[in-house]
């Protein structure tokens, strides 16, 4: 709700209590969000499971070296693992067909090694869907943050200033917003594949996960600045602003006061769906090739690295799969909950392709 | 209306010129390494890397080589693969892309009866069981990464279950044409016409659902319902009339970003050989070529399609034309 009507909500003849009885001061538009958020069960057993993941892939190295003892980013063709007294390969010699070829270890079930068995290069799928999880979780989150910055200074820049500025903005977002995104991913992939980038100050090696992280974050700012931009237009002629101006308050201190806090919550509606919006696209560009580089793992690259056992050990693709699906999910539906918490009119699109 | 539609187009083609700049400077004007490497691909001989260098003239002003690089993919056609010696780009895109619009139509025809079906179910339902197992159901498919659901497909309807009579029937992967045998052509797309669409229904159900609900609240519904109009009646001649505007305009666009690139993931898994696959296949091999003329030509397609729909907009909303 918009800030600037919380000073006299408390005077609201409807938010009065009719019965008289002892009157209190009606609470913030944060206050009211948050409580109305905590009460929708759905919403909060979304962040549960969504915070137990993040703290699952957050013990990714205590379990590769203290539970599984393996280290899942070099090969392990040669190794051997006992199970039930009984020692396997882990890169076992293919006894069908032919007899070409090899098969890695299937699942064991059992958390000392293996759990989800291991991958064509011997290593183990779970330990790195722990490592993949957290890369996967941080791109989107940093990619997140990149996008709304950036959609936050245009929009606002380009609604409350108009003129130049805007047009400049407006059709700058139009050329983003008509871009393919993997094709343009593929494109700056394509030139950085092999070598750095020099920008000012910022350099970004190949391979580095900054090269995702402002790939996505830049592909979705139209997806937000639009609606920022149309935001703050509509209340740059709402009826409270108009009053502001016509008092002489500085044009300064409308934006801080009146415009900015108004644009916060819309913002804030955005973030879980942005970062469900950006888990999706890292994962299908590492899925390409073209997002988190070998031998780092995220989510995406451990599918990609299941392709060619798809039909041999199908749960190296699954899994991954699953942690993703489950994790845009939570996001989504937590992102509703934050969605009817504090903007209920609003017709945000959520999802993507 | 004329204005419109001028003023429309005049911001299409300043689009248009935009991504070209754009991918310009990304493929020729990246500082750090030298562009005519990169369009000439991997080993290749101190020959045809001058010979590249004079083609695309890397040794003359920015502004030239953006001139000979249009000249190249909108004049001419005539932009040659380094890596496959000689062959020329343009004709395989050609080839790809009934490919690609092959699976794009199918799966936007399901996706728009999935949609309508689902919207529909939920909203006339709304607040009971049905309506929420929709909505979730429809919650999961968005969250589900389409490359991902494409595999499960594959494992499915390939490995576990083909020998099943549910999944006997499915082809092996690769496209067939449809002109030659439309009945193999039907079965080949229909397992990839499913996990494109899936998350498309989950999504315009949802989009339709709550549109359908605001419409509800209208007046132009409650003068429907003291008229004495069935429900039915209310639902499908008043209701979704209004509702499918904003479906029409999603529609446009997400077909638009589809053809344009956006099925690369289903192409890829499904090893169809359209629009995507190639640039796909082509970034493996490095051939840049490929990949500058597949990247101008589908953004030029997604700038055009969303031009389409602005004016079926302006036209079925006669409000729109003033703005």
């Amino acid at each position: 709700m918009a800030a600037s009507e919380t000073s006299i909500a408390g005077n609201d003849p409807r938010q009065a209590d009719p019965v008289g009885a002892k009157r209190r001061p009606a609470a913030g538009p944060w206050a009211t969000a948050f409580r109305k958020l905590v009460h929708d069960k759905a919403a909060m057993a979304a962040l549960l499971v969504f915070i137990l993941i993040v703290i699952g892939c957050s013990f990714a190295s205590y379990y590769a070296s203290h539970v599984a003892h393996t280290f899942p980013f070099s090969s392990n063709l040669q190794g051997k693992i006992v199970i039930d007294g009984v020692e396997q390969q882990i890169i076992a010699p293919s006894t069908e067909g032919l007899g070409l070829g090899s098969t890695p270890i299937g699942p064991t079930w059992k958390l000392q090694g293996y759990f989800l068995g291991a991958d064509d290069q011997g290593r183990d799928v779970f330990a790195r869907m722990l490592y993949g999880g957290l890369n996967s979780l941080w791109i989107a989150s940093a990619s997140t943050v990149i996008c709304l910055l950036f959609a936050a200074v245009l929009g606002v820049t380009a609604g409350f200033f108009g003129g130049v500025a805007d047009a400049a903005i407006s059709r700058i977002m139009d050329v983003i917003w008509a871009f393919p995104i993997f094709l343009l991913a593929i494109s700056l992939s394509i030139v950085l594949i092999n070598s750095s980038i020099n920008i000012g100050p910022i350099v970004i090696r190949a391979g580095s996960l900054w090269l995702p992280i402002f790939i996505i974050g830049i592909v979705y700012v139209p997806y937000v600045a639009r609606p920022i931009r149309g935001q703050v237009l509509s209340l740059k002629n709402s009826e409270f602003v108009l009053a502001a101006v016509g008092l002489g308050v500085p044009s300064h201190r409308i934006l801080w006061k009146d415009i900015l806090p108004n644009v916060a919550t819309t913002l804030i509606v955005f973030v879980p769906l942005m970062m469900a919006l950006n888990m999706v696209t890292e994962s299908a560009l590492s899925f390409l090739s073209i997002g988190v580089q070998p031998p780092d793992a995220s989510w995406g690259t451990i599918i990609q690295d299941g392709q060619n056992l798809l039909y041999s050990r199908p749960m190296v693709a699954l899994a991954p799969g699953i942690a993703i699906a489950v994790t845009v999910l939570t996001l989504n539906v937590f992102g509703d909950g934050v969605r009817d918490a504090l903007d209920p009119r609003s017709k945000l699109r959520i999802g993507g392709d | 209306m004329l204005n419109t539609l001028i003023r429309r187009l005049i911001q299409m083609v300043f689009v248009m010129f935009g991504i070209s700049v754009i991918v310009f400077l990304i493929f020729f004007a990246t500082p750090g390494s030298d562009p005519s490497a990169r369009i000439a691909g991997r080993n290749a001989s101190p020959e045809v890397l001058a010979a590249v260098r004079k083609d695309f003239g890397f040794d003359r002003p920015l502004y030239v080589q953006y001139g000979l690089m249009m000249k190249k993919l909108l004049v001419t056609f005539d932009l040659t693969s380094f890596q496959n010696r000689g062959q020329k780009v343009i004709p395989q895109l050609v080839q790809a892309t009934p490919v690609t619009l092959s699976l794009v139509i199918g799966g936007a025809i399901l996706w728009v009866i999935g949609g309508i079906g689902v919207g529909l179910a939920a909203a006339a339902t709304r607040g009971s069981v049905i309506d929420r197992g929709l909505m979730i159901l429809g919650l999961i498919g968005i969250s589900m990464p389409v490359f991902w659901l494409g595999s499960v497909m594959n494992l499915i309807t390939q490995s576990r279950f083909h020998d099943t009579w549910m999944f006997s029937w499915v082809p092996a992967l690769g496209y067939k044409p449809l002109l030659e045998s439309p009945w193999e052509w039907f079965k080949t797309m229909l397992i990839p016409w499913i996990s494109l669409a899936i998350l498309y229904i989950g999504l315009y159900g949802r989009v339709l659902r709550a549109s359908l609900i605001e419409a509800n609240e209208e007046d132009y519904i409650r003068t429907a319902r003291s008229k004495g109009l069935t429900e039915t009646r209310i639902m499908l001649r008043h209701a979704l009339r209004t509702s499918l505007i904003t479906f029409v305009t999603l529609f446009g666009l997400d077909f638009g970003a589809l053809v344009g690139g956006g099925a690369l993931l289903t192409e890829v898994v499904f090893g169809l050989q359209g629009v995507g696959k190639l640039t796909y296949d082509s970034l493996k091999s490095l051939d840049l070529p490929v990949i500058l003329a597949s990247v101008i030509y589908a953004s030029f397609f997604v700038v055009g399609a969303n031009f389409v729909v602005d004016m079926a907009y302006a036209i079925l909303d006669p409000r729109v034309r003033g703005r």
